[in-house]
């Protein structure tokens, strides 16, 4: 882990609310995010984790009732990707989201990852089929699957559509990769792969992942981030929240005694 | 210790008799259960016998090929002709009428009312549409006669006061709502995951309806497409009224007539004598217009096992 760099800022959050209709899910949150970093988010079952993370893509806009106060920065543009102003198409334009659960689409596999492509209006054939190919490559699962690119997706193991997913997310190039518990679902083989994946993908995109599992926050990430009913309790650098946290209730979680 | 044996034993073997007595009402209601389901069973394996058997009568004076591939369907008169096709190329055209109005639209509706309205336009929605499907054919007959008629006439001068074109067009219209209600069902099953995947790649509403819900819901789909196939084909009363009854060997739908059930409902009605082969021509009408339904149900199966939700 690179510890005497200075990151430079991805994303930054200011003074973020967010409400479910009338209750308040996230309370004033600030945080940085860095870039080409790996920011990790724990913190118990209903914390607001995943709630957070959903905010930087803009799928709280999905559903009506749900408002959100402060800020996203978005950098290097500086742009607010919470603003009313700033569609939430552009958004998930350039963040891309890895699901809990692997939610390929009913498509071959060739088509799962073009998906993103032909979403912003690329057709032409040998673009698509090299860009699949090298998505493919990033999300570790070309060798397996090149021999079958028509094969129905949803016909994968679990842990192969999971990397899939990935796949489809890394091929329209985000700036920004969410992942939501994206080992949740998978056994221990499965888990490790995808884990092995979040490090190498770091060097080309900036990694947010919510995850319950504290060796995988310690294993796969540079920055940690604890999260307790809404607030956001202590962020850092992973090596010392995890050897030293400086909030009692971080230690606590950390140590198993709660959550 | 003797009695207390005995009493136990007493106890025992009332327990026994209560097991005895639940078995007995359990198997009785067993009974009464399959009583009930065979009773749909042998209504429609009786059915199939009487077509048959009534239809092989029927075969015993026509060939099966001058069946199959007279170019006339004349039972009633004395130069008799009986060739199934006049009736069936009726059936299929305004069948097909039928379904370009009704596949379209259902779907569409559908896609509006699953993935576009809101909770309330739904609610309000899918009671009336189904409400639609409420209403008696005959008056959507009637509809099609005195109403649907003259305007195409406004836009179609040639066209007959009877003709194909109009009763299927209404046909469609009627077959709407049961497409939509249950594409709907279909697509309202496909998980949220899969559509938020679909939103997070940066895809429209419109884009994820077509390119993610549609295809996970080809199966629902396929099936309300089949249900709508069937009741086109089945249908009697808006044919019998719109659509003219005079046998018609055509392919055009501006043309007036007959298909299958309205000829049977056209020959029932009359008092033919039992046994006569114009009597039994309503069999071996009846027993064609099974089999086409059934190769269109079969075919819906297969496509469903074949495209499956694989969600």
């Amino acid at each position: 882990m690179q510890i005497h760099d200075t990151p430079t800022l991805k994303a930054e959050a200011r003074n973020l609310n967010f409400y479910y209709g009338e209750a308040k899910a996230l309370k004033n949150i600030n945080m940085p995010i860095y870039d080409k970093k790996v920011t990790a988010l724990i913190g118990p079952s209903g914390c607001g984790k995943s709630t957070y993370l959903r905010s930087f893509n803009r799928m709280h806009d999905l559903y009506p009732g749900n408002r959100y106060e402060g800020e996203i920065r978005f950098f290097p543009d500086n742009t607010n990707l919470l603003s009313p102003e700033v569609d939430p198409i552009e958004v998930r334009m350039r963040v891309g989201m890895v699901f809990q659960k692997p939610n390929p689409f009913p498509k071959t596999i060739y088509e799962n990852v073009a998906y993103g492509l032909r979403v912003r209006g690329e057709n032409n054939k040998r673009v698509l089929d090299d860009k699949v190919e090298h998505a493919l490559k990033g999300a570790a699962i070309w060798e397996e699957v090149k021999d079958r690119l028509q094969d129905l997706a949803p016909n994968l193991s679990g842990g192969q559509q999971q990397r899939l997913c990935i796949a489809r997310a890394l091929a329209t190039d985000p700036e920004l990769l969410l992942f939501d518990e994206p080992t949740s679902a998978l056994d221990p083989i499965a888990t490790g792969a995808i884990e092995e994946l979040v490090h190498e993908l770091k060097k080309r995109v900036t990694i947010l992942i919510v995850t319950h599992n504290m060796q995988q926050a310690a294993r796969v990430s540079d920055y940690t981030a604890y999260m307790y009913l809404g607030e956001m309790i202590e962020f850092g650098k992973t090596d010392e929240i995890f050897i030293k946290p400086q909030d009692k209730r971080t230690e606590d979680y950390i140590t198993g005694r709660m959550g | 210790m003797s009695a207390n044996n005995a009493s136990d034993l007493h106890q025992v073997s009332d327990r026994l008799a209560h097991n005895a007595m639940r078995h007995f009402s359990e198997r009785l209601i067993e009974a009464l259960l399959f009583a009930a389901a065979a009773v749909s069973v042998l209504t429609t394996v009786g059915i199939v016998y009487v077509l048959v058997s009534e239809s092989i009568q029927f075969f015993q004076h026509v060939s099966i090929v001058d069946f199959l591939t007279d170019t006339q369907w004349t039972p009633l008169f004395d130069d008799a002709h009986y060739g199934i096709m006049v009736l069936i190329s009726g059936t299929l055209v305004s069948s097909g009428v039928a379904l370009l109005v009704a596949i379209p639209m259902g779907t569409v509706i559908a896609i509006y009312l699953s993935e576009f309205a809101n909770g309330k336009v739904r609610e309000v929605a899918k009671p009336v549409l189904e409400l639609l499907g409420g209403i008696p054919t005959i008056v959507f007959g009637y509809f099609a006669l005195l109403i649907v008629t003259p305007l195409l006439q406004k836009v179609l001068p040639e066209l007959p006061g009877f003709s194909l074109l109009s009763a299927g067009l209404v046909m469609g219209i009627m077959i709407v709502p049961y497409i939509a209600s249950l594409s709907e069902d279909a697509m309202r099953a496909v998980p949220m995951s899969m559509r938020e995947g679909s939103y997070a790649m940066g895809a429209t509403k419109l884009y994820t309806a077509i390119h993610v819900v549609v295809p996970a819901a080809i199966s629902g789909l396929a099936a309300s497409y089949i249900l709508g196939i069937s009741r086109a084909v089945g249908e009697t009363m808006i044919l019998a009224v719109a659509a003219g009854m005079q046998p018609n060997l055509t392919w055009n739908p501006m043309e007036p007539a007959a298909t299958i059930t309205s000829y049977i409902v056209q020959v029932a009605l009359g008092d033919l004598p039992h046994g006569s082969i114009g009597y039994q021509t309503i069999f071996a009408a009846g027993l064609t217009l099974l089999l086409v339904t059934l190769a269109f149900n079969i075919a819906g199966q297969w496509l469903r096992r074949r495209y499956r939700e694989a969600y």
